[in-house]
């Protein structure tokens, strides 16, 4: 044993250098080839259009014509768009209503859930499934389900109760509030999820030390359970709020923007400018729009970090 | 071998044995019935608003139009139509639809794992000297939120620079834009980063070039991570709608996601909610084969994000 260990230095002395001048000649070229597929599909499809967004922003394109520069005037005309006022007070709208619906359910849900102690993954598939739906199904499953005649699928449940027909996606009051509930069905099964992945992570000690203390069951869970999964909670909140201000899909399907385009979103807006122009694609005025959002969510990201940091310094 | 064995209880303790309530609180009889009753109220929720819609779709699906349209909550339908899933097979042509998914899926599939496998060797083993600089490329991509990419990745695709290729109508177009997944990418690098690194020391010893060390060490080691990124890309592509609904014009070419919306106006009601059942089943047995490795995935996307 002693003499190998003796030797092993002296061996490693000799290899070094010679691996070393290996990597410079033949793992440099064999690391390129490996770089190769990373380098040309993210540079085609991320990095370059990431730039030419910025430059697309103060340009008018329209594929024809050679882009000309012109400045600011995308975003001038964005800004006096009529519909931009009303597309981002209806994301702002739909954002509100998905967090009233969609924030609270997910804790209560995972809270609960991580306190079964058998089957628990029944009822985590259970929460899950409707994430697997493909959105389209479910959305033309749940435009079925919102008919607003009294034999409509939700009507007839509301008649079971004596409640009313409502007229769900025709009317401009309830037809946002109707895609919120769609896409909190459709979205909830993933949050559950994390935050039972965080629940879990909860210390128990922290829990002996309650009870050693005297807490109750609610105190437990208001003094420990939430605030040790805080982070888990302000990070899903964020990404809530991001994935709202993209929303698309369900308000294209539900209603195309209307009635009155009361679910004009600020996603569909940048979507009509550049794909549903019959003057030929803006891209210019749809680039300066999602820079736009981008910038907003940005700020509204950092803004949001930095008052819970001073609020969990100050506490 | 002792070691792992003795640490086990602990480690089951911490994540099952002990929650918000302890063995004292689960011993008293009112509290042990209280979360009975919670527990049975969650599942009954679970089931009629989680699951409800989903069986819903399952029986309207065999269910004649005029009784779904009639009677839409009648818990068990009058008549009984399985000719409903053969009209939408072949005469809707969902089976061409579906056809198209799978090849869109599998193909986007393959050009992820090959992109972000060969990406994370590289960035995580074989270490050029730029390397820090290309993961913090990587990293900033995710904090672009993908609208901002629509319109000029679309404009790329329409006249790809330098070859000048024009992608529209075919599957290219759907195939290649999916590989610039960061998260892929930083979820694999990560896994790689915490592989022995004495074991690439070793087969590099032993005269193993870094061809022969991805292919047969360091892909053999990291089937968990594969298995959470390919069901991820599979279902994030089963689901893709905008994106497809713009580079695939040619209904030849298009997916169920696609086509669906615009065979609903002119598709008997009963045939139609059949074409959606075929389109959710594939991923949802998925998901219930696949069932931990979707779990840990979920929770696991939430941690990186983080």
């Amino acid at each position: 044993m002693g003499s190998i260990s003796d030797v092993a230095p002296a061996r490693e002395m000799t290899v070094r250098p010679r691996l070393a001048r290996f990597r410079i000649t033949r793992d440099g070229l064999s690391t390129l080839v490996f770089l190769l597929p990373f380098l040309v599909i993210f540079g085609l499809f991320a990095w370059f259009p990431i730039l030419r967004a910025l430059v697309m922003s103060v340009q008018d394109t329209n594929l024809v014509s050679e882009p000309t520069f012109v400045g600011l005037e995308n975003f001038q005309r964005v800004l006096a768009d009529p519909l931009f006022g009303i597309a981002v007070r209806n994301t702002a709208w739909f954002a509100a209503l998905a967090l009233v619906f969609g924030f609270p359910v997910p804790i209560i849900l995972a809270v609960i859930m991580s306190e079964v102690r058998r089957y628990r993954g029944v009822y985590s598939a259970l929460a899950y499934l409707p994430v697997v739906v493909p959105p389209v199904v479910s959305v033309l499953l749940w435009r079925f389900f919102y008919a607003a005649s009294p034999t409509g699928v939700f009507n007839t449940i509301l008649g079971w109760f004596g409640v009313g027909p409502l007229p769900w996606l025709q009317s401009a009051a309830t037809a946002m509030p109707s895609i919120v509930i769609e896409a909190t069905w459709a979205a909830a099964g993933s949050t559950v999820i994390i935050y039972l992945a965080a629940l879990v992570g909860v210390r128990p000690e922290l829990y002996d030390a309650a009870e050693v203390d005297g807490a109750s069951i609610w105190q437990k869970i208001r003094y420990i359970t939430l605030p040790q999964i805080r982070n888990v909670l302000f990070v899903t909140l964020i990404l809530q709020l991001i994935a709202t201000s993209q929303l698309f899909t369900e308000p294209l399907l539900f209603t195309g923007g209307g009635p009155a385009n009361s679910t004009m979103t600020v996603l569909l807006l940048i979507y009509k400018y550049a794909f549903q122009n019959s003057l030929g694609g803006d891209y210019g005025m749809a680039a300066a729009l999602s820079l736009m959002l981008a910038a907003f969510l940005a700020l509204f990201t950092a803004g949001y970090y930095w008052l819970t940091r001073r609020w969990s310094v100050d506490s | 071998m002792s070691g792992p064995r003795r640490r086990d209880p602990d480690a089951r303790r911490t994540s099952t044995e002990r929650g918000i309530l302890s063995d004292a609180d689960w011993r008293q009889r009112r509290v042990r019935w209280a979360m009975r009753a919670v527990h049975g109220g969650t599942l009954l929720f679970l089931l009629v608003v989680g699951l409800g819609p989903i069986l819903w779709m399952l029986k309207a699906s065999v269910t004649p139009t005029l009784d779904t349209l009639r009677q839409p909550m009648a818990l068990w339908p009058n008549g009984f139509d399985l000719t409903q899933f053969a009209t939408a097979w072949d005469k809707v042509h969902i089976d061409r639809y579906l056809l198209n998914t799978v090849v869109i899926a599998v193909g986007s599939w393959i050009v992820q794992i090959g992109v972000a496998t060969t990406a994370g060797y590289a960035l995580s083993v074989l270490r050029p000297r730029f390397s820090g600089v290309l993961t913090g490329l990587v990293i900033a991509t995710l904090f672009v939120p993908p609208i901002v990419l629509l319109v000029p990745l679309y404009l790329t695709v329409v006249n790809v620079p330098i070859v000048h290729w024009r992608m529209i109508d075919s599957f290219w177009a759907v195939w290649l834009p999916a590989g610039a997944s960061a998260l892929n990418i930083i979820l694999i690098k990560r896994f790689f980063d915490n592989l022995p690194r004495e074991i690439f020391e070793a087969a590099r010893v032993d005269g193993a070039g870094p061809f022969r060390l991805f292919w047969s060490i360091v892909l053999p080691m990291s089937r968990p991570v594969v298995g959470v990124v390919s069901v991820f890309a599979v279902i994030a592509t089963w689901k893709d709608y905008l994106w497809p609904l713009l580079v695939l014009r040619d209904p030849e070419l298009q997916p169920l996601s696609v086509r669906l919306p615009i065979l609903a106006p002119t598709t008997d009601l009963g045939v139609f909610i059949a074409a959606l059942t075929i389109s959710s089943l594939i991923p949802i047995a998925m998901f219930l084969v696949f069932q931990r490795l979707f779990l840990s995935g979920a929770g696991l996307s939430g941690a990186v994000k983080g």
